[in-house]
């Protein structure tokens, strides 16, 4: 029998026949929580009258959306998190060590090809960049997990998403991700799988790859995976914190449907108010007055992101009305910005720097919008009231658009900003 | 658990977000009653005042988007909504409704025929829906099998609480 890739792992995952539609019983290889949907997940775990989480270094808890803790409730419920995680040996790390979960989780190596890994966080599908299954769920069948070490999971279908010619050096996986919602829209791929391969992947950098499988839950996915290539094994090996083995579609596999993306006629794109899915090319956008800019979250807060806003921040100033915050997603992202003199450009640029966290994208804390104000996000979603006050807006791009937007104090499309010079330089790329 | 449930129609359109059924910050607390205050406020500030218990919530596709917050069906239940009605859901919200105990209906049909105020009862143990304000009526197909045998137990956390017995007995 044929399978597509998350077919395939699933079947690897359990002891029935995995076919599309059958509700399975899988193991999972990785359960996390983070400050949040931790406490919750807690008291189940405890009324489910369980006692030992399966395997301690398979479940995990991230401090990391309101922290550092932005006020006493949320304290409380980060202390009862963390107190639970050391009761129970599980993998934790305080502030100052960790970053957004899905950042950090793969750079420590726990999300690794084949493998199944469930978060009690929406965005837990940014995984499927290493070519594992990487999903979300609720607080509650979190628990069930760190009790049983195991999952039900529906078999998806699987629509594969080809992404197909030479890819200009300005468009970057989030106006991939972009150019798929406005495609196929946030129910698109409601119950179903995500595949991403094509030419264009290639030479698609890893950082790019989590940002597109990030939001596939935006168009309405079950889970986006990249089949591993030579980029996510080298990840991967470099990394690993246990052995894995990866697993591969057939050639012959049953997708529901392909959608072929021309990656060479793209422009830099937006997601305007209020669904990630209304998307206009920046330039057709010009002029709108921003407020804030917010470069970071678990969609573009990693190392080439920093990058591509470095170049664009260097040697310019931030608008003097706009303000710009940058949130590198991890410690060894900050770290990496700092030795190749990143922070010191955000600086001069005018921008405020802040230590990892998930922050302003849910409208938790560091950077939360008044009413009729408008934010540029390279974050993932920018529903009603998303930053901030029910009246505030979100305009959702990537880190280029995002940099460019803040030097104007308008939104606008990168290449009006940077020189032929700049322009030559993102294609060279100093990154990976 | 009562299995019949009548109440007036709140209609929504498609793609109702989690942020706008429970924003996040209001995420400090998973105390139902707490949440529903501030259920639905980016719709509509006074929502939670309008909203009776018992009433219904009725959608269009995808309800449910967004953040995987449990809180969502919890401010649900908080407020006092005895059942959801919509086209489809949101994968992770239609886990979590199970999870927690808020019944939740499929049924296109039934979500683009019920107007805002209309009068509807629900039948779950049937599986049907009544529109008592228009005389409409529709059967709504049973959930798979596993999804009902976890309903019937009372929920997830019950099916576990079994689960883990059973282990302990066979040691």
């Amino acid at each position: 029998m044929s399978r597509t890739l998350a077919s395939a792992i699933i079947a690897k995952k359990t002891t029935q026949k995995a076919l599309e539609g059958e509700i399975c019983k899988v193991n999972v290889d990785l359960a996390f929580a983070n400050d949040i949907t931790g406490a919750p997940a807690i008291r189940a775990f405890r009324k489910m009258g369980a006692k030992q989480v399966f395997d301690p270094q398979r479940c995990a808890i991230l401090p990391d959306h309101f922290t550092p803790n932005k006020d006493i409730a949320a304290a409380e419920q980060a202390k009862e998190a963390k107190e639970f995680a050391l009761e129970q040996g599980m993998l934790y790390w305080e502030q100052g060590r960790v970053g957004v979960e899905h950042t950090f989780l793969p750079e420590q190596g726990l999300i690794l090809p084949g493998e199944i890994v469930i978060g009690a966080v929406g965005a837990s599908n940014s995984g499927g960049a290493m070519g594992a299954f990487a999903t979300g769920v609720g607080s509650t069948d979190l628990a069930a997990i760190w009790a049983l070490g195991q999952t039900w999971l529906k078999v998806p279908k699987t629509i594969r998403v080809l992404f197909q010619g030479k890819r200009p050096a300005w468009i970057s996986g989030k106006d991939l991700i972009l150019e798929v919602l406005r495609n196929l829209g946030v129910q698109g791929a409601l119950y179903k799988a995500l595949e991403f391969s094509g030419e264009a992947v290639e030479s698609l950098p890893m950082d790019d790859r989590f940002t597109i499988s990030n939001m596939a839950i935006e168009v309405g996915g079950k889970t986006g995976l990249f089949v591993p290539d030579e980029k996510t094994l080298k990840y991967a090996e470099k990394r690993a914190s246990r052995p894995f083995e990866p697993v591969y579609p057939d050639k012959d596999a049953p997708y529901e449907r392909t959608i072929e993306i021309d990656t060479s006629s793209l422009e830099p794109l937006v997601a305007l108010p209020h669904l990630p899915s209304n998307v206009k090319p920046a330039s057709q956008c010009e002029g709108i007055k921003v407020d804030q800019v917010f470069i970071g979250s678990c969609t573009n807060g990693r190392l080439r992101d920093m990058e591509q806003a470095a170049l664009v921040l260097k040697g310019r100033k931030v608008h003097p009305s706009t303000r710009c915050i940058i949130i590198p997603a991890s410690q060894e992202v900050f770290q990496a910005c700092l030795e190749r003199g990143y922070i010191s450009t955000f600086i001069e640029a005018g921008a405020a720097v802040c230590t990892p966290t998930c922050g302003p994208c849910l409208g938790g804390h560091m950077g939360i919008l008044a009413a009729g104000e408008r934010c540029v996000s390279t974050s993932n979603r920018n529903f009603v009231g998303r930053m901030g006050h029910p009246k505030s807006e979100v305009i959702l791009s990537g880190p280029l658009v995002a940099a460019a937007s803040a030097v104007t104090g308008k939104v606008t499309d990168p290449r009006e900003v940077l020189s032929q010079e700049e322009l030559k330089a993102l294609e060279v790329g100093s990154y990976e | 658990m009562n299995k019949t449930f009548r109440g007036k129609a709140w209609v929504f359109g498609n793609d109702v977000d989690t942020d706008v059924i429970i924003p996040a910050r209001y995420l400090v607390t998973d105390d139902p009653v707490e949440l529903g205050k501030h259920c639905m406020e980016g719709h509509d500030p006074q929502f939670p005042e309008k909203f009776h218990q018992g009433d219904i919530i009725v959608a269009g596709e995808n309800f449910g988007c967004g953040s995987s917050r449990e809180h969502a069906p919890l401010a649900l239940l908080g407020i006092g909504c005895s059942c959801v009605i919509a086209s489809s859901y949101a994968r992770i919200f239609f886990r979590n409704a199970i999870n927690v105990g808020l019944p939740i209906l499929e049924c296109p049909e039934a979500a683009k025929a019920i107007n805002q105020g209309d009068e509807v009862e629900v039948n779950l143990a049937e599986g049907v829906i009544k529109n008592l304000s228009t005389g409409q009526s529709w059967n709504v197909p049973p959930l798979p099998e596993f999804l009902q045998d976890l309903m019937d137990k009372g929920g997830l956390v019950n099916w576990v609480r079994e689960r883990l017995k059973e282990e302990e007995g066979a040691k």
